[in-house]
């Protein structure tokens, strides 16, 4: 629709071309990167790609890329991004962060036609990755990644996909132990009918033998695969000294499997070989809809994801692209705009303006000369900078943090489910009744006693007690995914209702660090900006690279610009001169503006403007909180401890402070390690912690807290490892999701008591020794569809209740 | 009666017939992206060789 308006936009990518137009025959693009594609494309008859999509392509980055991707000729970077190597053709896997259309997969799939030492390439639309399969001969991993960037597809490269790799196996041995339990369950039950219509001892025996045997084949598979978890982790469960959920389920599964061989071989009856496998089927289905994965979030990143994996190192007259791992003390290393600084260096030559917003939370960019030190994580915002290694990238001041012992231990030993809390109680009631009426009948009939005590493990199986917490916590997952929270699992969902101490990070987490406004402050006594000073300055800004004029120019608005801007000139660290339409507009720094500083009252940071050589006045920059932050304190802190740690200075205590418990409850100047010593004595004092955060400096307290929750603008970008993470949309519902959480602990502990009553249902037939493969046969199906139904039922009407969005579909919501 | 017992055993080879395409199919990774092969399935030429292709893709491009 776009190409009948006036407007011209790009053949390739689709922006608007207004200040610059290239022209190839009737098409038109916006820059040489997109006609350049273009002509790639079309030299290799690959045009299609436009008419897949209008407009498919993506801009390719104008800067110098022979010199980036040196690095992957380094064989040791190779050996761990490349598959498998077999002779001479390798299989890489790239996430292609551009990936969004079917024309994208169609030539990201057709890029042999383009290299023909490319084998192969498949992509994964919900991942965005391609893998690409080739040939090492003919093409090196660097040309490869060269091509995908020159065609607008740049990879993001890192070194932590073993991980992924690992989850596919678990899934694909999950679906083939569900695809063998549901087969056996459906044929045993198929074979087993004949018995419960005609009744016991109507079949001819040479039937029943030819069932029982069949039987037999079909259960073993069940058994000894599909089941096997079961039996190995109550294994475990109880050579730790505890007791599992698998602990009764697998004393039941065993009793099932053992009595009905027994029953059948010795001619006995039929057996319970279809409740046995119908069981093992449920649970597993149950392990499936709990094992909801987001597979294009990661929850596991450390630094290394966030760092780049190599660095321009100059060495005399010579810039290389060297991997992280090579960096040493003292060498020197050029970083360009928006690039991470990678290990503590001291800044050489170039005016170094560096975003510490993610490491340390301050709001601000810092200002550094050469001789300062800068420390790893920073971002420079600006011209290239040349710097000189001082410590080890493993050494840095932030990356430390990594080598605290919050990031050594695995998994929490602090968690205990509710249901393997119940489980030790239901394991002993179990076999106590069990053990109770088989003494009963030892002496009333012997002949009952064991099968009474095999009938009461067999029937109290808990079967719909296990599936009720998957189902509950697994639908609560979706829902929390449908309104833009991520969980990472089922337990950190549990774990989110327990807690009662919420800390809360201030940057990037209760203010908005992209929408920070700026205000313009008049000189005292003076008018404000006139419409045309307005233009003056807008045109000025909208050519400065610096965070600040950004910000001038988004706050400025929709005023047409005019100006024609003659001469513009930046002095780094003070502000910009320029001339516009006849006027010299200076504006930066009090000083630089030709004030004296005094009249800010302002803590904050100030823009000073001078238009002809007379201060008008400033722009202060306002911190932005997010929508709905102070409904979101309140309703938090009548519920919880509400605590602030912040890397940024007290700035905004006024603010903040009426929220929160007293002066006490508000943390300024805290180091990445501050916070997380301080979540560490809160949990020795007991509490249950949440901490929500959103950048590195955060990363400690997330790991080391019972919760920790990460905000995120993009979910698919950089974040910590933590338990979750929520885009920010989400931020307001917060207070809702916590509150779901402890409902749905509630509907866990109703669907236990209903499981309790149908299992006091089978036991009262059980212990008089009357329970037939029949009754099992109906009683354990029915009882896990009730919890299902139940459990599905409940969850979506709480999630309405609390005004969330309810979860109705199989949808993955995350494409 | 043995005509019973002998189609109750073909239909179980069959089943597992079944059940062995179905292991076929998680293991070759079928069940691992259930998204893209809906794209795949309307986009031409893939998968072929590229001689062949060429003529094909001629077409292709002078007929939308």
């Amino acid at each position: 629709m776009s190409a009948t308006e006036e407007k011209t936009t790009c053949y390739h990518c689709g922006l608007d071309c207004d200040s610059t137009k290239i022209a190839v025959g009737e098409k038109i693009f916006c820059c040489n990167g997109c006609k350049m594609v273009f002509e790639l494309l079309e030299a290799n008859d690959l045009c299609q790609y436009y008419d897949l999509d209008r407009t498919p392509g993506t801009t390719p980055p104008e800067q110098g890329t022979e010199t980036k991707f040196g690095y992957l000729d380094d064989s040791s970077i190779q050996q761990q991004l490349l598959h498998l190597s077999d002779g001479s053709t390798a299989t890489v896997v790239f996430h292609i962060p551009n990936l969004h259309c079917s024309a994208c997969i169609w030539l990201l799939e057709s890029l042999y036609k383009i290299e023909p030492g490319v084998l192969h390439s498949r992509v994964n639309f919900l991942r965005k990755t391609v893998s690409i399969t080739f040939d090492r001969d003919q093409v090196s991993l660097r040309k490869v990644v060269e091509l995908l960037t020159s065609i607008g597809y740049e990879p993001r490269i890192s070194l932590e996909n073993i991980q992924q790799e690992t989850d596919r196996k678990t899934r694909q041995s999950l679906y083939l132990k569900i695809g063998l339990a549901g087969f056996g369950f459906a044929n045993i039950m198929l074979l087993s009918l004949p018995e419960y219509f005609a009744g016991p001892g109507k079949i001819p025996s040479e039937f029943t033998k030819f069932f029982g045997f069949l039987n037999i084949l079909l259960a073993l598979p069940v058994f000894f695969y599909s089941g096997w978890d079961y039996l190995r982790s109550a294994w475990y469960s109880l050579k730790s000294r505890s007791v599992n959920m698998d602990v009764p389920i697998a004393i039941g599964i065993i009793t099932l499997f053992s009595r009905s061989i027994f029953e059948i071989v010795s001619r006995h009856g039929p057996g319970w070989l279809d409740s046995f496998s119908g069981l093992v089927f449920l649970l597993l289905l149950g392990r499936l809809f709990q094992e909801k994965t987001y597979q294009t979030l990661s929850f596991e990143r450390d630094y290394k994801s966030y760092f780049p994996i190599s660095v321009l190192r100059i060495s005399g007259e010579k810039e290389e692209s060297v991997p992280l791992s090579r960096l040493g003390i003292g060498d020197r290393i050029l970083i360009r705009n928006n690039e991470i600084v990678p290990a503590d260096s001291v800044l050489i030559r170039g005016a170094g303006r560096i975003d510490y917003s993610f490491v340390t939370g301050e709001s601000e960019t810092v200002a550094k000369v050469s001789g300062d030190l800068i420390f790893a994580g920073g971002r420079q915002q600006g011209s290239a900078i040349e710097l000189e290694v001082v410590k080890d990238v493993s050494q840095s001041y932030l990356t430390q943090l990594w080598n605290s012992d919050a990031f050594k231990k695995q998994g929490g030993t602090r968690i205990t489910t509710l249901a393997n809390q119940i489980s030790k109680y239901f394991t002993a009631v179990v076999i106590g009744i069990a053990s109770f009426a088989g003494l009963y009948w030892l002496v009333v009939n012997p002949n009952y006693a064991l099968n009474a005590f095999t009938a009461v493990l067999i029937i109290a199986c808990p079967c719909a007690l296990a599936l009720a917490t998957p189902f509950t916590l697994g639908n609560v997952l979706r829902v929390f995914g449908r309104n833009r929270l991520f969980m990472k699992n089922t337990t950190a969902v549990e774990q989110l209702s327990r807690i009662d101490t919420i800390l809360l990070d201030k940057t990037g987490t209760l203010t908005d660090t992209k929408k920070i406004n700026a205000t313009f402050v008049p000189v005292l006594n003076k008018r404000p900006l006139s419409r045309d000073e307005l233009r003056l300055i807008k045109t000025v800004v909208r050519h400065s690279t610096h965070p600040l004029s950004r910000k001038i120019y988004a706050s400025i608005g929709q005023e047409v610009y005019d100006g024609v801007l003659k001469r513009f000139e930046e002095f780094p660290g003070e502000g910009i001169e320029a001339e516009v339409s006849g006027h010299t507009v200076r504006i930066g720094s009090a000083r630089f503006a030709g004030g004296d500083g005094d009249e800010t009252t302002d803590s904050g940071s100030t823009v000073h403007i001078a238009v002809d050589g007379e201060l008008k006045g400033y722009f202060r920059m306002n911190i932005q909180y997010r929508a709905g932050y102070e409904q979101l304190l309140k309703q938090l802190g009548k519920r919880y401890d509400l605590l602030l740690v912040s890397g940024d200075n007290d700035r905004e205590r006024k603010v903040l402070e009426p929220f929160f418990a007293g002066e006490k409850a508000l943390f300024f100047n805290q180091t990445p390690f501050d916070k997380l010593e301080l979540v560490k004595s809160l949990q020795r004092a007991g509490r249950r912690v949440m901490m929500v955060g959103d950048g590195l400096n955060d990363a400690g307290a997330l790991k080391q807290s019972d919760v920790g929750i990460t905000i995120s603008e993009d979910v698919n970008s950089f974040s910590p490892a933590c338990d979750g993470i929520l885009d920010a949309g989400g931020f307001s519902l917060l207070p809702r999701f916590l509150r779901y959480s402890s409902h749905s602990m509630h509907i866990i502990r109703a669907s236990f008591v209903i499981s309790f009553l149908y299992n006091a249902i089978g036991l009262g037939f059980a212990v008089q020794g009357i329970l037939s493969p029949l009754i099992s046969a109906i009683l354990m199906p029915l009882s896990s569809i009730s919890v299902v139904v139940f459990t599905t039922a409940a969850t979506n009407f709480v999630a309405g209740k609390l005004g969330l969005k309810g979860y109705y579909g199989f949808k993955t919501n995350n494409s | 009666m043995n005509a019973l017992i002998l189609l109750i055993t073909a239909s179980l080879f069959v089943a597992i017939g079944f059940l062995i395409t179905f292991l076929w199919a998680v293991k070759s990774g079928q069940f691992e992206d259930t998204h893209t092969p809906a794209f795949r399935i309307l986009l031409d030429g893939n998968g072929k060789p590229v001689d062949k292709n060429k003529e094909q893709k001629q077409g292709n491009s002078n007929g939308r």
